[in-house]
């Protein structure tokens, strides 16, 4: 397989073109939700995810926006593996996540990539530095709705991990 | 100007040879493909005389200029004077008439914070020219760069000033027939592009600058697109003011230029002040030095103003007309993707009042999975919004693919993209 024929993955293709959470869904009136626009600012990309939780578990991820095959399959990919899962193991996802797009191609142990499921499918895409942003930009606004949820504390350092110098979305709050 | 024929042009030895001078070009990317780079309006490649130069210039006469009675010092602002005087008659302008800067960015920025300083009350009598008051206007259009949006945003938020903007059509041209009411009486400034880097469209300089005169107002042109590509004369076009870089014409990055009509810059107050641009300094105030030196304080990036010297002189000795014929013929040749279904040119269609930049979009295709199949290719392309959001934005999309040509881009590199671009829809099955 070529290096392009291992980034655009056939399930990658697949989620892009019917991509599973989007449009975003009304809050259940008294749920706990969070929501976080974030903007891919070199490229204009952006999306709206909205979490509503049942006390610390993730009942529903839905999201509004628009991007590139990469940046759509990633959030469809995110919103089937963290739906029904708690808050902190969701984050636990994002750092794996955000771990294997720092891999250059090479990719994480096998028990991570278990983990990740079929998130694993991007790992082609961390040997193209300028295309990991695309990758991140659903799994940022994932633990931003967290932390605007209350269900997370708000994280030390930024988001992006030092292959991926270029994602640095705004939050609503900040807007 | 209508830009449909030129005499002048290449021959294909002549292009043979103009390639031979860019290094760069020779190499292979992503596993061997012989590179097609068709992102020069981002920024060009360098000729080896440019990168001679430079080198040139620390090996032999690296000094700090203006400054200094040694040969070295004498030497270094000499070739650092020649390349104002060679970038100067580039544009048809006087040596005393260009200053440098970081790039285009800066200059613009210039411009703006001159007049933001001359608002304040800064550089006396002679300033009050450019003080704007609240209510006044400062017109852009919607096809700028931002660098030519943002900076005069920033300027009517500092002043109290109303910012206006003439709209583009469909074919994406600054529709300057309405010029006359776009700028009113009170239209102070106006600053717009001479070609944009989105749509390759060249807007009509004179009937801009006709009305800007007639109201008063100060004309700041971004030249960034045009410079590189076609016989400039500012003078000639009537702006008080504009703006390129030196990395777009196969110079190095980190200089660039702006130029001003000299009555004017001898009455714009300074911005960044400093070393270099004063006469006396005492504790409680000081003086300074005439145009350009006035607006160049600090050490300055010399061998890159040399090598940017370089770099005019090397274009103008191909001639710009032939530069301008060859890459006509290419922009009707990269205006062929509109042939391959699914594919839709942001811009003029035709060859005409247009260069060689062209930006598309692919039905059911996202900008940056064009971009990465091109790449796969060795295609290099530029894929987003090309720092022209509300561009985009009047065209109801986020991002596209931009293919752009420069002297050294051939036939055939515009074949190899055509015919990759034709595979796109079929690598993500869409039809």
């Amino acid at each position: 397989m070529s290096s392009i024929e291992q980034m655009y993955q056939q399930v990658i293709l697949d989620h892009a073109k019917t991509p599973h959470g989007r449009g975003l869904v009304e809050v259940t009136d008294g749920a706990t939700s969070g929501q976080s626009h974030q903007v891919n600012p070199t490229c204009g990309d952006e999306v709206t995810l909205r979490v509503e939780l049942a006390g610390d578990t993730i009942e529903r991820v839905s999201w509004e926006g628009q991007g590139c095959s990469i940046s759509q399959a990633s959030l469809s990919v995110l919103t089937d593996l963290v739906t029904g899962r708690p808050a902190t193991e969701a984050e636990h996802l994002g750092e794996a996540f955000r771990e294997l797009m720092g891999s250059r191609g090479k990719g994480l142990d096998e028990a991570t990539e278990d983990e990740l499921g079929d998130a694993t499918v991007f790992t082609g895409v961390s040997r193209y530095p300028a295309r990991i942003k695309c990758a991140l930009l659903g799994w940022a606004a994932l633990r931003d709705s967290l932390v605007t949820s209350g269900a997370l504390a708000a994280p030390q350092t930024a988001a992006a991990p030092d292959a991926a110098p270029a994602a640095r979305a705004t939050t609503e709050e900040n807007r | 100007m209508t830009t449909t024929a030129h005499s002048a042009r290449l021959t294909a030895d002549e292009l043979a040879a103009v390639r031979a001078d860019f290094p760069l070009l020779e190499r292979t990317v992503r596993g061997g493909r012989p590179l097609v780079y068709l992102d020069s309006a981002a920024t060009s490649q360098k000729p080896q005389v440019v990168l001679d130069t430079e080198v040139d210039f620390y090996e032999e006469r690296n000094a700090a200029v203006h400054r200094g009675a040694h040969q070295l010092a004498e030497e270094a602002t000499e070739a650092f004077e020649d390349a104002r005087a060679d970038v100067a008659a580039f544009v048809g302008a006087r040596p005393g008439e260009i200053v440098w800067t970081s790039g285009a960015t800066a200059a613009i920025n210039l411009v703006a914070y001159g007049i933001s300083n001359a608002t304040l009350g800064r550089g006396g009598e002679a300033a009050r020219r450019f003080a704007l008051a609240p209510g006044d206007e400062i017109v852009v259009t919607e096809a700028e760069h931002h660098a030519n949006i943002v900076p005069w945003q920033e300027l009517a938020a500092r002043t109290g000033s109303v910012l206006r903007w003439f709209d583009v059509d469909d074919d994406g041209r600054v529709r300057v027939e309405d010029a006359a009411s776009v700028i009113t009486e009170r239209t102070r400034v106006v600053a717009f592009t001479h070609v944009s880097n989105v749509t390759g469209a060249i807007t009509p300089v004179e009937p801009v600058v006709a009305r800007a005169r007639e109201v008063g107002a100060l004309t700041v042109l971004d030249a960034c697109q045009s410079v590189p590509h076609l016989p400039v004369d500012l003078p000639a076009l009537g702006v008080d003011f504009a703006a390129f870089s030196a990395h777009k014409m196969l110079g190095p990055t980190g200089v660039g230029a702006l130029y001003g009509r000299r009555e004017l810059l001898e009455a714009l107050p300074p911005v960044t002040t400093g070393g270099s641009m004063i006469e006396v300094v005492t504790m409680t105030e000081s003086t300074y030095m005439a145009p350009p030196q006035r607006f160049e304080a600090g050490t300055q990036p010399v061998a890159q103003v040399v090598g940017f010297g370089a770099a005019a002189k090397y274009l103008h000795e191909l001639g710009m007309d032939a530069v301008a014929a060859h890459e006509h013929e290419l922009a009707a040749e990269l205006l062929r993707i509109g042939e391959i279904p699914g594919v839709r040119i942001i811009g003029p269609r035709e060859p005409v009042d247009r260069l060689a930049v062209v930006s598309f979009v692919v039905d059911g295709v996202h900008a940056h999975d064009v971009g990465q199949v091109l790449d796969d290719a060795g295609i290099a392309v530029r894929v987003g919004h090309h720092c022209a959001q509300p561009l985009h934005r009047r065209f109801g999309i986020a991002a596209t693919a931009r293919a752009s040509a420069s002297v050294y881009t051939t036939r055939e590199d515009v074949d190899a993209f055509r015919e990759a671009l034709a595979g796109v829809r079929a690598f993500f099955s869409v039809d």
